[in-house]
């Protein structure tokens, strides 16, 4: 399994490195292009399964687009984590600092998805910025937008909803990280920051991660990324899929059209409380909102519902509260909510 | 010889520390691993990604969990 082992003993000449990758990359071309036709075969010509049954059709549905979405998740995570390795989150620092709001929300929105961040780091990221002079409105941009337009969800929407829906998806991300930021930071919320954010002095200077890798580390880095996050979501991709299989098969047409259609106003503000519990299964959530939305669930509200749960996340509250009192933290909530709110009801109101 | 692991706690964290105390073990030396978790205290060591590793005050790693060959590497280096 391990393609770019990192404790080996002698490294490689660059010439094989590089015959790897493009091994690599053609096998995954060949696997992504022949994904559907191999399937076919293997279910309904070797197990002998009926193309027109209930069964067939989701178990061609489960086989199909659990490889689908393996494939993009290793090849685009692979791609993102090696160009990520030239962003750090110091650099992204060192380019907020002197930034007004507006721009700097626009920026920071930007930053938030090309730089490498772990939610677990929201908290000394916060204090890092906000001490460093990083307007607090700017600061929470890049903090919506890290997580909201992160590249497991933008994959699972294009793997399960197509490039359209994931264009508009991270667009109006980046929109609503920029819009509840600027809204946040002219709210002039800083009384509700815990006071030791601003007694926080840095001593000594700002460490920067080494960006002058070699290459090899690059690529070991991406792999690893790679191993660690399809390791810790499969099992929540399986179950999504495995229900949204079963729903293409059996659930009727129109099941959900009367319930949480672009008619029903509830949809959206339900889909978005529903949204926030449910952070660490992001990957199983959306292929099964993908079957929902096949079934009558509006556009707009599955959006709203997906941007939910990958922007605002329990765990991700918990973390902040530690510098935001709860006040703070209650506004960040509503801000954010709101916005989304606003591209379920917008999509709803034109597809 | 001071040795610092800067992080709250997450999994990555406790990754560090235990590779970490693997190579401290590799060299025979006997030298305590303190762990830093308070969030200001990390942030004023110039940390924004957790974990980190610092060396008698001064930040070697950050916001990545090296193997203990390297760890090893930088623990020797700093020694003499």
């Amino acid at each position: 399994m391990s393609l770019f082992p990192p404790e080996q003993g002698t490294r490689r000449s660059s010439g094989t490195l590089w015959g790897l990758v493009a091994a690599a990359a053609f096998a995954w071309v060949v696997g992504y292009l022949l994904n559907g036709q191999f399937w076919d075969r293997v279910v309904f010509d070797v197990l002998g399964l009926d193309p027109e049954s209930r069964f067939g059709e989701a178990v061609r549905f489960f086989v199909y687009d659990t490889t689908k979405i393996l494939l993009l998740l290793g090849g685009i995570i692979f791609i993102v984590t090696v160009l990520r390795s030239f962003v750090t989150i110091e650099r992204t620092r060192a380019l907020l600092g002197g930034r007004r709001e507006g721009i700097g929300n626009v920026a920071a929105a930007g930053l938030g998805v090309v730089t490498p961040f772990c939610s677990c780091s929201a908290v000394p990221a916060f204090i890092g910025f906000v001490a460093a002079g990083v307007p607090l409105g700017v600061t929470l941009s890049f903090l919506i937008a890290s997580p909201m337009v992160n590249e497991v969800a933008v994959i699972l929407i294009l793997g399960m909803f197509g490039w359209k829906v994931a264009a508009l998806y991270v667009v109006f991300g980046l929109l609503v990280a920029i819009g509840a930021g600027y809204v946040l930071g002219r709210l002039r919320l800083e009384r509700w920051v815990e006071p030791f954010v601003f007694e926080t002095r840095l001593r000594g200077e700002l460490v920067e991660p080494s960006t002058d890798m070699p290459w090899e580390d690059r690529l070991a880095l991406g792999w690893q990324e790679v191993k660690s996050i399809v390791g810790r979501i499969w099992p929540y991709l399986l179950v999504g899929i495995g229900i949204g299989a079963i729903i293409h098969g059996w659930a009727p047409e129109d099941l959900f059209a009367s319930l949480a259609g672009a008619g029903n106003p509830f949809a959206v503000p339900i889909a978005v409380i529903l949204g926030i519990p449910l952070y660490s299964s992001a990957a199983g959530v959306i292929p099964l909102v993908q079957a929902l939305s096949d079934k009558g669930v509006a556009l707009g509200t599955a959006l709203a519902f997906m941007m939910a749960v990958v922007a605002l996340s329990l765990p991700e509250m918990i973390l902040l509260r530690r510098v935001l009192k709860p006040k703070l933290l209650a506004t960040f909530v509503g801000v954010v909510g709101t916005g989304i709110l606003a591209v379920g009801y917008l999509f709803n109101a034109i597809i | 010889m001071k040795i610092e692991v800067l992080g709250t706690g997450c999994k990555n964290c406790n990754a560090l520390e235990a590779a970490t105390q693997q190579a401290v073990e590799q060299l025979g030396m006997d030298v305590p691993i303190d762990k830093v978790t308070d969030y200001g205290e990390i942030v004023a060591y110039g940390v924004m990604s957790t974990p980190a590793l610092a060396i008698d005050g001064e930040v070697k790693t950050v916001g990545r969990v090296p193997s203990v060959r390297e760890l090893a590497d930088l623990l020797a280096r700093a020694a003499t």
